[in-house]
């Protein structure tokens, strides 16, 4: 195995058990509202955390289909600025291309950021699997019934999201302060919008900061 | 009808992954453009951040996690290795929870 994808797998391990946790809350939450096996397709197939629990939160609390899918989709928009962004750094067939952005969630995407705009794939690919097999094998205990892992917030393992985040974060902020300043807008946006928004809304808003760099740096 | 939300999330996501692979993929985009998307990863990171810490669900809180991610920050600050801050973050938000103070 290229020293590449070995690193890519060892820095996406962190998020594996956080993961797992989440999908076994997700598989507990969902089964009862849509069955068992759709759950775990869903985790299969979805694979968004931010979609799917989206999506249940509507139909668990009565709402219709079409706003489930509307909601869980919203979740997500922010993947189609990442895609743009990861656009350049993807190279060959249009069909190769678009696998590996098919394959992009929010750590592999901060994961494979080698600066200036540019992402390196192998870490986008080799970020997957133990992440994928974290959210679907989580999400096959929580359907399970596997209440052990049912309160992940029991273990503190909600708060390896932001922390992991946060160690990603810290690098790309030294000696640029432009950086600091968009992270300081990004962070005021999405607090000012989480109550006034739809779930997503406020990270893809946030996000848009980074048109700031339309300006030339002085 | 659960098949079909099923789907279509499936489709949708796959979609907003990949519309941008698909058009713009290997061209060089402007210098304008390189800033922005240079600046798109500190952006999502921080979104990210505040919201997986001060949000549950569409409100604002200020719970165990920000203790948590406090103590994540400081040790990451003194170059503690990644996965040690992982573990002292989340024992502080077990042992604040444990203890019943937020």
């Amino acid at each position: 195995m290229s020293t590449a994808r070995s690193i890519a797998l060892r820095a996406s391990a962190p998020l594996a058990l956080p993961t797992a946790a989440l999908g076994v809350t997700f598989g507990l939450l969902a089964a009862p509202v849509i069955g068992a096996v759709p759950a775990l397709v869903m985790s299969a197939v979805v694979w968004s955390g931010a979609a799917q629990f989206g999506a249940l939160s509507v139909l668990a609390g009565g709402g219709g289909i079409p706003l489930a899918m509307g909601t869980g989709l919203l979740a997500n928009a922010r993947f189609l600025p990442m895609g743009f962004a990861l656009a350049p750094s993807l190279s060959g067939s249009p069909l190769r291309r678009a696998g590996t952005g098919a394959l992009v969630v929010d750590a592999s995407f901060a994961l494979a950021h080698k600066g200036e705009g540019r992402f390196d794939p192998v870490t986008v690919v080799w970020a997957v699997p133990l992440q994928y097999a974290g959210w679907v094998g989580g999400t096959a205990a929580g359907v399970a019934g596997a209440t052990m892992l049912a309160d992940p917030g029991r273990l503190g393992l909600d708060v390896l999201f932001p922390v992991f985040y946060i160690g990603l974060l810290l690098p790309e902020l030294s000696g640029s302060a432009r950086r600091l300043v968009v992270a300081a807008l990004s962070a005021a946006v999405a607090l000012v919008l989480v109550p006034i928004t739809p779930e997503g809304i406020p990270v893809v808003a946030a996000a848009a900061t980074a048109l700031l760099g339309l300006k030339e740096p002085s | 009808m659960t098949w079909m939300l099923i789907a279509i999330l499936a489709a949708g996501t796959l979609a907003l992954k990949v519309l941008g692979p698909l058009v713009a993929g290997g061209v060089q985009p402007p210098p304008a453009l390189v800033r922005v998307i240079d600046l798109l990863t500190p952006a999502l990171l921080t979104a990210l951040i505040v919201v997986s810490t001060f949000t549950d669900g569409r409100e604002l809180v200020l719970d165990s996690r920000a203790a948590g991610a406090a103590v994540g920050v400081v040790l990451l600050l003194v170059r503690v290795p990644l996965v040690a801050a992982l573990l002292a973050a989340a024992g502080v938000v077990a042992a604040i929870r444990l203890l019943g103070l937020a």
